[in-house]
């Protein structure tokens, strides 16, 4: 190719005419491509071919440092920093430690969920090809899109473009970088 | 796919044939993608409603009576307000437990029915986790105010300073500093990750309008958002394990809040029953909030295709059950007073019921106990008017709960010679009038800003987001 374009973008009206795209898409073997949708299309990810999300070990790994960090933060200010005997008991035990390294598991949980999610997502991301489109604005009010990346080995303007309009897609347009 | 289902069925299934229960109809008269977002960006993009300048003025004027309660505090010292001795605990706690218990329907219908896959919850999630913001706002000004010196609230956190001590974990209260900032902090994450495909929708309908700044304010919160259904995935994960934290977070913070009192040694408030009653009043409170603020905004708005009347049901049904739990409550109390056979614990409860504080019990058994069995009806339950008038009285009601938790255990515990009976001052009434004040000034900025339904939620429960032909299974 001459100008080198990002890809291909195709439009399709309803949610299920992008679903069926979605699988032939997938099924044609492409791995560099997306669908835009204005809502989380329920069974789309299978249709895609996408995997379980990493975002649920982040969070894990998130709660356990939280519960640590309670339970670490209680014993070592009061039973070892600065020991102060109140009320007659323990300097340290993880029944009265628990209640804040349960809200810390918690607190670190969302934490790790959201900035994992975010960097998942490789986003803040304000410029991106997609967002060039046309009428890519309708993309988060009701119309569906398929983006098939050049950067994709199966990419071939004719033959994807050929894929796209066959699996239903309308106004296929290539994408500038 | 029902079919298959069908099939593999046991036989006998085949021969009776079960009837499949229709699917209440969230959003109603079939409305489009489009129509969905015209409606609720709408009321953002539309010009600013007189009415809203009106009610806008109202409420900064009534938040002023905080602002100045709160001044003549810091100026004086936190005798201003009506405690002493006996009653070192009134008003401040009585409101800032009044305040997070209207949080917590914010997060139930957020994170709880969103767990229980209960699809109603949709339309009005996005203005019940707002509510649940601006009340722990609400919330946290009494007690941060009522350590006396405000200047020193950062000593309730574990921040190493010149004194060289650390706080007292083995404190409940101390327990309650870390549930209530960590139920904020998390109540703002989850909403703001709620808001940002919305955010997405705004920024691109401004720049389409040549509102270019505007479009720049959302799309720097929208965070490049572009619909990529790779984000969608990831997306979805993550909204799911907040409302899976949430859940248990909610919970925790109310039973915290309960263990205030439970932990201590005072008759009435030294029981085990707390932690669920408390979490049953709070979703109770929350529940009457939510009725109080979503009714008028649905006739104003004119959202009655997205808040049916299906939506009102199952919040009057909610308010039902857990106001029935609340007097369930109230009726062991004085059955646990009576069978433990404690002479003080025993005087407690007549003394709440017939002593000095009778007539503040009174109201509490009226509004939370009486007024939700109202819901049992139909007839009550469309009529709308009526609904929001007894979401009133249950909001009392709930205020009127603590009040008589706190207060009347504190007036007369076990030395009659140390009694009192205990008013609040003026300075305090103004103070907790004017936080209606700032709850109201923070949600008409909200409703005047933000979109006060989630679209992409509400979108994903049409009929037209189903791409598996209408058979909804899981």
């Amino acid at each position: 190719m001459a100008a080198p374009s990002y890809g291909l973008i195709a439009t399709f009206d309803t949610a299920p005419g992008l679903y069926r795209a979605a699988q032939q898409v997938r099924d044609a073997g492409y791995r560099n491509w997306d669908c835009i949708t204005p809502l989380p299309v329920h069974g789309l990810d299978k249709a895609m071919g996408l995997k379980r999300s990493i975002v649920p070990r982040i969070s894990l790994a998130g709660g356990i440092t939280g519960f640590v960090t309670g339970m670490t933060m209680v014993w070592w200010t009061d039973a070892f920093d600065y020991p102060l005997l109140v009320g007659g008991k323990p300097m340290f035990s993880p029944m009265f430690a628990f209640p804040v390294s349960y809200e810390l598991t918690i607190l670190f949980t969302a934490f790790a969920t959201i900035i994992g999610m975010f960097v998942v997502n490789g986003l803040p991301m304000h410029y991106h090809p997609v967002l060039k489109h046309d009428h890519i604005r309708r993309g988060m009010d009701d119309t569906f899109f398929i983006v098939i990346e050049a950067r994709d080995p199966r990419f071939n303007l004719a033959n994807t473009s050929a894929l796209l309009a066959q699996a239903g897609g309308k106004d296929i347009k290539e994408l500038e970088t | 796919m029902a079919h298959a289902e069908h099939a593999a069925a046991p036989a006998i299934l085949q021969e009776v044939n079960p009837a499949v229960l229709p699917r209440a109809v969230l959003v109603a008269n079939n409305r489009s993608f489009s129509w969905i977002t015209e409606k609720i960006c709408g009321i953002i993009e539309g010009k600013t409603p007189a009415w809203w300048w009106i009610f806008f003025g109202v409420a900064v004027f009534v938040a002023s009576f905080t602002v100045a309660g709160i001044t003549y505090l810091i100026a004086t010292g936190v005798g201003v307000w009506g405690h002493a001795n006996p009653v070192n605990w009134a008003w401040d706690i009585v409101n800032f437990v009044f305040w997070i218990g209207i949080g917590h329907a914010g997060t139930l219908i957020s994170a709880i029915l969103c767990l229980l896959r209960q699809k109603w919850r949709t339309s009005i999630n996005r203005s019940a986790e707002a509510m649940t913001i601006f009340a722990v706002v609400c919330a946290a000004i009494f007690p941060v105010f009522h350590v006396g010196r405000v200047w020193y609230a950062w000593y309730l956190f574990p921040i190493p300073n010149s004194n060289v001590i650390w706080q007292n974990f083995r404190s409940p209260l101390e327990w309650d500093v870390f549930a209530v900032s960590t139920y904020g902090t998390v109540s703002v994450l989850f909403w703001y990750v709620g808001l940002l495909p919305d955010l997405a929708t705004l920024r691109d309908r401004f720049y389409a309008a040549g509102d270019k700044f505007r479009s720049f304010l959302y799309g720097l919160f929208a965070m490049g958002w572009r619909g990529s259904n790779r984000h969608w995935s990831n997306y979805e994960m993550a909204y799911m394990i907040l409302a899976g934290i949430s859940t248990p977070l909610v919970l925790s913070v109310h039973t915290i809040v309960s263990f205030d009192f439970a932990v201590s040694l005072l008759p009435g408030w030294h029981t085990t029953i707390f932690p669920p009653y408390f979490v049953a009043g709070a979703i109770f409170s929350g529940f009457g909030m939510v009725l109080t603020l979503m009714l008028p905004l649905r006739a104003v708005y004119h959202l009655e295709d997205l808040i049916t009347q299906y939506h009102i049901d199952c919040m009057c049904k909610i308010t039902l059950a857990t106001g029935t739990i609340v007097g369930y409550a109230y009726a062991m109390e004085f059955f646990i007073a009576w069978y433990s056979a404690n002479p003080y614990e025993g005087f407690t409860f007549i003394n709440r019921a017939f002593g000095p504080y009778a007539w503040a019990y009174w109201i509490m058994i009226t509004c939370n106990v009486l007024t939700p069995q109202f819901f049992w009806s139909r007839r009550v339950r469309q009529n709308t008017t009526l609904v929001w008038v007894l979401s009133i009285f249950v909001n009392v009601g709930m205020w009127f709960e603590r009040f008589v938790i706190i207060v009347t255990s504190l007036a007369r515990d076990f030395l009659p010679s140390s009694w009192g009976y205990y008013s609040p001052s003026i300075v305090e009434i103004f103070t907790f009038f004017g936080t209606f004040g700032v709850f109201s000034t923070l949600f008409l900025l909200f409703i005047r800003f933000l979109p006060i339904m989630p679209m992409a939620e509400l979108k994903a429960v049409t009929p037209q987001a189903d791409v598996h032909g209408g058979s909804d299974h899981h």
